[in-house]
């Protein structure tokens, strides 16, 4: 079995960090992808990086960024993950500078940055609307680097960094037989291109897998976001937690049907993009919220002003936190004033030069064009929600990444749980993916090499994981692929943007029979590159994770960011102290309220006593004067 | 909707023949929707890598009738509707299984050039650079790495023993990004560009630039002006001079 100190699933840019930080480390590193190296899923990223630079509007600091990203997760996340993550953003920016990165600047030469919702401030560097296939192309470039210092060194490329490029992990190797208790010792997994199966032994794992979205019908995310990291940490007996809370992405293709759900960028409406109904009502101004209302505009010409002037007007309502956009486009849909494809109108045509509009939104330009035959520089662009992000995963100690529970497990980006509370703003994630990414490849890398023995994979786990693995090619005679539609169509139709009870109750029965099913799911064919066996093995992950996302979301009774009850519309703050957590028992998804980490003194200072009360229990407000 | 024959080349390690399909046509859909429907009801073993589906990835390259294309980029509209849909892998790489080739070779090219060089004396956050002189080097890197450009290229398609000394038009401009970077401190771009990654194999007809799903202009902007620059460097007396008695810097 092949050695090495850390192992990284997932070569998006989570993944490909904490490889960089550990390798940087000393550490031998392996780097475990479903895809092809420098093809993960934030290649789809396009807005920018949030980072408080603060090159454009120098007011400008980690404290505003932090307050903004609390006020975008609804005060759920854990506070010292924000408040890292606003810390360090900046220099992590300026390190990808330093490895070749090529950012749109300033007219003084530095990083741009542009507006988006929930931001203050101008704080996304990026680069037109393709920021995350710069991020990963710097970071595989980076990779690269550093095996080239190694090939001078040793005169092997792969000595002290090697990508399994189309390799997927089914499970995660412990020393000892039994889920609790035992420390991580290794993957196990089959390689795409042959079928064959391959087992690592580390004592330290990295999971940066990405997320959830395709266990939903209409998302703006790729076939490997399948759940795989939540999955693979539940069977090593972590747990997850904030799994109710989806983020729906407002603006998501919503014509032609094949093209469903493909992200239309946010930097369309922070560069000037306005929605409107079918009455051509910019419909935006009827669905401020109240705990949004003093810093939003209320009048179209006091937000167009702002583009201009933003020290003296207040910002369009268009760049509301996402999950208050996609509502407010849900209910104007649903009210009768959708667009012929059941969308509403994104419109940028008549807000820009058409020039302007294809020198800052190259891509999605580039993509209306050719996929949907609009052009975006004289018509607007229909688009609807879409399933974009989940903010729960992993469960992870804030400043070291690794899981509490399970010793050399460490999770980053996506999977990773906690940082965005019940909302994500734009921009976070990329800033999420390099902060994390970076301190989980540290600490896992320190982890490794402090250890003085070597927790061996205990035999009996690779017998059962190779066993599962080879199921599929048995009796069964469930059509992956109808399995997988089903669970989609289940998700989306009762567990998506807006929920009620009884549909989530019926959620899990389905989850329950469709669980039943998949346990006889059946592939033709061999072993050999074959896309109805890997999504067989896929399904176990998906319904794991789907059957957490049910269940705590029946369980929160209030709505909160990306969690909308309709039989409990009203955020309540009690609910605001809990974390629900999620954990494999028995094989069973068991959901349990854990308390949410406390804001500390000197950044509950950074809030203003009145916007604090409507999220914080007079309790909470008193302790803390006290 | 309508139907419509898709003949797609199945088999192994360059072994296999066509295999024939008749498969629905909706409105709207790309070559890979299609591909993914013959997955999901008549040939769930076959073969073929995609990702974003949105051309952004540069996974799902192929050949669409003879041609090299992204296949969730090809739209159905755009192909006859009264032929046959023929499917191949690239040509250029091996075969591993049906549309699924082995595209190590560029893997490969990418680790022999010789990655950028910060600039000595500046720290992060320290970087100043105009806006028009990033503009150059950031076309190129709009390259999605689909290798439609490595494939279409006849230095390689044709000629397997160029691949050696070859970097092919992906890597050349990677090069070039790297030479038009403003603060790359790396001294010898364009003397590697000829004498290690293979430029003069390069004859500009072009059809790397064709085949680009980015429109980056591969030719005009990146090997022709590389070209340029290794002539001036090689040819020009004074530069020549110059960079014997050491008085001018070497590029």
């Amino acid at each position: 079995m092949e050695q090495y100190d850390v192992v990284v699933v997932g070569a998006g840019g989570a993944g490909l960090r904490a490889a960089i930080e550990a390798r940087e480390q000393g550490a031998r590193v392996a780097v475990v992808c479903k895809s092809l190296f420098g093809k993960a899923h934030t290649v789809m990223a396009e807005g920018g990086i949030a980072a408080s630079m603060g090159n454009v509007n120098s007011g400008d600091n980690w404290q505003v960024h932090f307050r903004d990203t609390m006020r975008g997760g609804k005060f759920l996340n854990h506070p010292r993950m924000a408040e890292l993550h606003a810390k360090e953003a900046p220099e992590r920016v300026w390190e990808l500078e330093t490895w070749g990165a090529l950012f749109d600047r300033t007219a003084d030469g530095r990083i741009s940055q542009r507006n988006f919702g929930g931001h203050e401030y101008p704080r996304l560097a990026h680069v037109g609307d393709r920021t995350g296939l710069e991020l990963i192309r710097t970071l595989q470039q980076k990779v690269v680097a550093l095996q080239q210092a190694d090939h001078r060194e040793t005169g092997d490329h792969e000595w002290g960094l090697k990508v399994f490029q189309e390799y997927t992990v089914t499970r995660i190797l412990k020393e000892h037989g039994a889920a609790d208790g035992g420390r991580v010792a290794g993957v196990f997994g089959y390689a795409r291109e042959s079928g064959e199966f391959f087992a690592i032994a580390a004592p330290a794992v990295v999971l940066a897998t990405g997320g959830i979205g395709k266990s939903f019908k209409v998302t703006s995310n790729s076939w490997e976001y399948t759940g795989d990291g939540h999955a693979l940490a539940l069977l090593a007996g972590a747990r997850l937690l904030n799994m109710e809370f989806i983020q729906f992405h407002p603006t998501g293709m919503v014509w032609p049907p094949s093209v469903k759900g493909i992200l239309v960028t946010e930097s369309v409406r922070g560069d000037g993009g306005v929605l409107r109904n079918s009455e051509g009502r910019r419909f935006m101004f009827d669905h401020v919220p109240d705990v949004f209302r003093a810093q939003y505009a209320q009048t179209e010409a006091e937000a167009d002003r702002w583009y201009t002037d933003p020290d003296h007007n207040r910002r369009p309502p268009e760049l509301l936190p996402r999950d208050e956009v996609a509502r407010a486009i849900n209910a104007e849909v649903k009210a009768g004033r959708g667009t012929e494809h059941g969308g509403v109108h994104l419109d940028v045509s008549s807000r820009l030069p058409a020039e302007e509009i294809v020198r800052r939104l190259p891509s999605m330009h580039h993509q209306f064009l050719e996929l949907a035959d609009v052009d975006i520089t004289r018509e607007p662009m229909e688009v609807g929600p879409t399933c974009h992000y989940v903010m729960g995963g992993v469960e992870v100690d804030p400043d070291t990444a690794a899981s509490p529970a399970v010793p050399g497990l460490y999770a980053a980006g996506e999977v990773a749980g906690g940082m965005h509370g019940a909302n994500r703003l734009g921009g976070n994630s990329l800033s999420d993916l390099l902060v994390f990414g970076r301190r989980a490849g540290l600490h896992a890398a320190r982890y490794a090499a402090a250890l003085t023995e070597r927790p061996q994979p205990a035999a009996e786990q690779l017998d059962a994981a190779r066993a599962e693995a080879v199921a599929p090619f048995g009796e069964g005679t469930e059509h992956p692929y109808a399995l997988h539609q089903e669970l989609q169509q289940t998700m989306n139709d009762l567990v998506g943007i807006i929920r009620r009870a009884g549909e989530m109750k019926q959620a899990q029965d389905r989850l329950a029979v469709l669980r039943r099913r998949a346990e006889q799911v059946g592939v033709e064919g061999h072993r050999q590159f074959n896309p109805g066996w890997h999504l067989a093995l896929d399904l176990r992950n998906m319904l794991l994770v789907s059957e957490c996302v049910a269940k705590a979301a029946l369980l929160r009774r209030e709505s909160r960011g990306g969690h909308t009850r309709e039989d409990w519309p009203a955020m309540d703050r009690d609910w605001r102290r809990s974390n629900l957590v999620c954990a494999l028992v028995d094989g069973g998804i068991e959901v349990r309220r854990q308390p949410l980490p406390p804001l500390r003194a000197d950044l509950m200072a950074l809030f203003d006593r009145t916007e604090l009360a409507k999220y914080f229990t007079p309790e909470e407000l008193a302790d803390e004067q006290s | 909707m309508s139907s419509l024959e898709f003949r797609i080349w199945r088999g192994e390690a360059g072994e296999g023949g066509f295999v024939s399909y008749r498969v629905e046509v909706n409105d709207g859909e790309v070559v890979l929707d299609l591909v993914h429907r013959l997955q999901a009801t008549q040939a769930p073993d076959l073969a073929v890598r995609w990702n974003c589906k949105a051309g952004k990835c540069g996974s799902c390259s192929a050949e669409v009738n003879g041609r090299p294309r992204l296949l969730c980029m090809t739209r159905m509209s755009t192909l006859p509707p009264d032929r046959p849909v023929v499917l191949t892998p690239l040509r250029a790489f091996p075969s591993i299984r049906d549309l699924v080739t082995d595209v190590g070779f560029n893997y490969a090219k990418a680790r022999e050039v010789p990655s950028f060089v910060p600039p000595p004396g500046l720290a992060p956050g320290e970087y100043r650079m105009a806006q028009q002189d990033v503009a150059r080097s950031q076309e190129f890197r709009k390259c999605i790495e689909c290798f439609l450009c490595q494939d279409t290229c006849h230095a390689v398609r044709d000629h397997e023993e160029n691949k050696g000394a070859f970097a092919g038009p992906r890597f050349l401009m990677r090069l070039a990004e790297l030479d038009m970077h403003p603060l790359d401190a790396a001294p010898d771009r364009k003397r590697d560009a000829q004498e290690v990654h293979g430029l003069g194999y390069c004859n500009i007809t072009k059809c790397c630039t064709e085949v680009c799903p980015e429109h980056i202009r591969i030719t005009d902007n990146a090997l022709i002006p590389l070209k340029e620059r290794v002539a001036d460097r090689k040819y020009d007396p004074l530069v020549w001079l110059g960079s014997k008695i050491g008085r001018r810097p070497k590029d």
